[in-house]
């Protein structure tokens, strides 16, 4: 275990290393930041001795080496546009996006998995055809027509919802700002962690109907039904357990869509947190921002994928850490 | 008794209604970047600007002065201009307003790198009594008063030596304000949201304004923005897209206020890049191959007006009847003479999301081109990318969008038109490189002409030249588009700069 974890921060440094210098490279790309602070109007001599105060006139190396020795001390720059360290900025936007993602998976959780139990188990049932025609459609639908289709049906004709924003929050423990709970705040988060989860179901429903349609074929269930265990046992306890392996592995691949989906809704739901934070940031190219959203996003890919290999473990316990994840 | 009770509790009822604050909720594309009027020159910062802080003056929607803080002016001589100011005003930390806080004001935006450019026509000002100051300007400047509309005079004795201006750090007058504007600020989370409440000690007692509370969100997405409007979530949206105006239109309880602004759209030909612009023959068919009413009605729905010259009609230089000319045939036989028929390719970028429908609109032009054999490669980039681009002159054909500061035909040719000095700062976004001293010249008599008359045929003059050379290709004078709930009466308050004076609002009940 220990050797794993010890491996495993190893690999997560090198990524890190990796993120960072990557961002960094493409910074350059996103525009001119200078431009961003001033009007119109005002001279290239003055834009150009913003960009010397600033270091940007400075070669890639110099300016790399500035941060990297900033963010080894946990200073990832301060954010052009709200003046602050970007690492605060973006923790305190943390929390909305984490809310909205946590409920999401938890429709996910709570709607995928009964759904791909049934569509296995009954698979001529006409409850699952509909099923399974729903989750293709799903697949194939971008998530930004779910949103506005959601958006149109029930905030402006049906008045259910509000179409944008986060509503109501309050401080928890003094550090963290929720809107969970909070009436304005859940019905604020109606809309958009429906929307994300949408856009993962399908994946997971199929997944679940593959795996379990193919651990029930297996010899150890079909002696479980000659033995005559009750149904509710053999499908819940003994196939659903080994059915979750792949379904953990790819849920781990899917917190990267997770993220690139936030980044979507935010946007189009004008949800505060990371993923509206990050848009804004690189059409603002407020770029110590956009590269230390980068790095953290990095960091917790790194962090959920060694969580998921640790579950993995729980679930399986054939599976070994040491031998496992390099 | 019981009869009491019902009483007072209507009449309970009747306060407590009374007592309900008129909220307005507002949603724009953007929010100020910063609590500093000085610190960037934007739409943002001006129409924040215009909420905490009042102006010296102000444009009316007719355009005409409107007295605000600067209860009369005259000129004492050629270069010294007086300012009678308006007493009992307060700001909102209880300091006085006097003539101090005006000329510190002043003082301070000659020290900011966004504004300076604009007041580096004032020499000194100079405090005659409380309430009255002199401008004195290094020449005589007919626009003293377009200018001094950038005037919103900020509390001395509040920012007073924590006061410095610093583009890319905290500052104090970044995080803190105190103006004697409508509103004061009660909440602001940068990026997302803003509250401001009704300044009770406001000066402006005769105003129908009766918002006593103003929450402003940006929203970046259009289609958002719109949904926030019809769900109800907010009363009133700027701008609205185009395409969705129609649809927007028809819906009960929405009313959409469209004003043409002065913000004029073009392309530039880069005369060093390409020997072909250099023939004013090929110019001149690019003019007549693009078909500006074609593209208006098609690709911006009526929303802009065809454009054949730099000045919109509210402006001086502005000729009635130069009206954009599409000739096919002309344009195909004069490209045959200047020797090429075949045509040739060019490059050309625009930005995506800068203007309305930027990126269509340099498709059409694209499809416009290929007709008199010119071939265009077409980049289109979004903004924050398209403008070091054009900063670098990348490419052969480029598309600007410009609005005067000062509502005023110069300012267009002095940076548009005049020849590129980088000391100067003078023809800083002329992308054509094309350069004639002699409208240099004429640029800067304007800028010092007092008589009416004379400046006129002066700005007249140039904008006939440019059109007699086909210099650059002018394409539309954009609108704005505001949509916004039946009560809440943002006709009277909008204006062609997009500065919406909301102390003036009114909504009903």
């Amino acid at each position: 275990m220990l050797i794993f974890l010890l491996r495993r921060v190893m690999q997560a440094c090198f990524v890190m290393i990796i993120i960072s210098l990557i961002s960094f490279a493409i910074q350059d790309k996103l525009g001119d930041p200078v431009q961003q602070m001033v009007g119109m109007s005002v001279s290239q001599d003055e834009r150009n001795q913003i960009r010397n105060e600033l270091g940007l006139n400075d070669g890639f190396f110099l300016q790399y080496w500035r941060f990297a020795k900033g963010a080894i001390h946990g200073d990832l720059g301060t954010s052009y546009y709200y003046k602050e360290p970007a690492l605060d900025v973006i923790l305190e936007k943390l929390p909305a996006t984490l809310e909205l993602a946590f409920c999401s998976i938890l429709l996910v959780i709570l709607v995928a998995t009964p759904c791909g139990v049934l569509a296995a188990i009954k698979p001529k049932h006409m409850l699952s055809r509909l099923l399974m025609i729903i989750s293709s459609i799903g697949l194939s639908v971008p998530i930004f027509i779910v949103a506005i289709l959601m958006v149109y049906i029930f905030s402006i004709e049906l008045n259910m919802a509000p179409s944008f924003g986060r509503g109501q929050t309050i401080e928890i423990f003094g550090l963290w700002e929720s809107g969970l709970f909070t009436k304005d705040g859940l019905k604020h988060l109606l809309l958009p962690s429906l929307t994300l989860a949408i856009a993962l179901m399908p994946i997971f429903v199929r997944l679940i109907r593959a795996e379990m349609m193919e651990v029930l074929q297996s010899e150890y269930i079909r002696f479980a039904w000659s033995k005559g265990l009750s149904a509710r046992r053999i499908y819940f306890k003994h196939a659903l357990k080994n059915t979750m392996l792949p379904v953990i592995t790819v849920g781990g691949i899917q917190a990267g869509t997770l993220v690139a989906y936030t980044i979507l809704t935010e946007t189009i739901f004008q949800w505060p947190g990371m993923g509206f934070l990050f848009m804004d940031a690189v059409s603002r190219v407020d770029t110590p921002l956009v590269s230390a959203y980068l790095i953290v996003v990095g960091g917790i890919f790194v962090i959920t994928n060694t969580f998921v290999d640790l579950i993995y473990g729980l679930v399986n316990p054939t599976v070994r850490l040491a031998s496992h994840g390099l | 008794m019981k009869k009491k009770v019902i009483i007072v509790c209507c009449l309970a009822l009747l306060f407590w209604n009374k007592a309900t604050a008129t909220t307005l909720r507002m949603a724009f594309d953007a929010d100020p970047i910063s609590l500093d009027p000085h610190e960037q020159l934007s739409e943002g910062t001006l129409q924040f600007s215009h909420l905490v802080f009042d102006p010296l003056l102000r444009w009316k929607q007719n355009g005409q002065f409107e007295h605000r803080l600067a209860t009369k002016w005259e000129r004492i001589d050629n270069l010294t201009m007086r300012f009678h100011l308006r007493h009992n005003v307060t700001f909102s930390t209880g300091n006085p307003f006097t003539a101090k806080d005006v000329v510190y004001t002043i003082e301070r935006l000659k020290k900011s790198p966004d504004f300076r450019a604009m007041f580096d026509t004032i020499k000194s000002v100079s405090m005659i009594d409380d309430y009255t100051i002199d401008v004195h300007t290094t020449y005589t400047n007919p626009l003293l008063l377009n200018i001094m509309t950038y005037v919103f005079p900020m509390d001395k004795i509040f920012y007073q030596n924590q006061d410095q201006i610093i583009k890319y750090g905290e500052t104090f007058a970044s995080r803190n304000v105190s103006g004697t504007g409508p509103f004061i600020l009660t909440e602001r989370e940068l990026g997302s949201r803003m509250e401001l409440e009704r300044n009770p000690n406001y000066w402006d007692t005769t105003s129908i304004g009766n918002v006593d509370k103003i929450i402003l969100t940006p929203i970046r997405a259009d289609s958002t923005r719109l949904a926030a409007l019809l769900s109800g979530d907010v009363d009133f949206i700027f701008p609205v897209s185009p395409i969705d105006i129609e649809r927007t239109k028809k819906i009960k309880g929405i009313q959409l206020v469209t004003l043409h602004s002065t913000r004029i759209l073009l392309l530039h030909m880069n005369q060093q890049r390409r020997k072909e612009f250099q023939d004013i023959r090929v110019r001149k068919a690019i003019n007549l191959a693009v078909n500006q009413p074609l593209i208006v009605d098609k690709i911006l729905k009526g929303y802009a007006i065809p454009a054949g010259q730099l000045s919109s009609d509210r402006f001086l230089g502005h000729i009635n009847n130069l009206e954009p000319e599409y000739d096919l045939t002309k344009a195909l036989e004069l490209m045959k003479e200047a020797g090429y028929e075949k045509g040739f390719r060019i490059s050309m970028m625009a930005p995506n999301n800068r203007y309305m429908n930027d990126e269509k609109v340099a498709q059409a032009i694209t499809a416009m081109l290929s007709r008199i054999n010119i071939t265009v490669d077409l980049k289109t980039l979004p903004k924050a990318q398209y403008f070091k681009e054009f900063d670098n002159r990348s490419a052969d054909m480029m598309m600007l969008g410009w609005q005067s500061d000062t509502m005023d035909s110069n300012n267009l040719f002095e940076f548009i038109i005049a020849c590129p000095d980088a000391k100067t700062g003078m023809g800083a976004y002329n992308a054509s490189e094309y350069c004639r001293s002699y409208i240099d010249d004429d640029i800067r008599q304007a800028n010092r002409e007092m008589n009416p008359e004379r400046r006129l045929r002066l700005m007249q003059q140039i904008e006939r030249t440019l059109y007699n050379d086909a210099a650059i290709v002018p394409l539309y004078w954009q609108s704005l588009t505001w949509a916004a709930k039946d009560k809440v009466k943002i006709q009277d308050i909008v204006n062609d700069q997009n500065y919406p004076h909301i102390g003036d609002l009114f909504i009903e009940e």
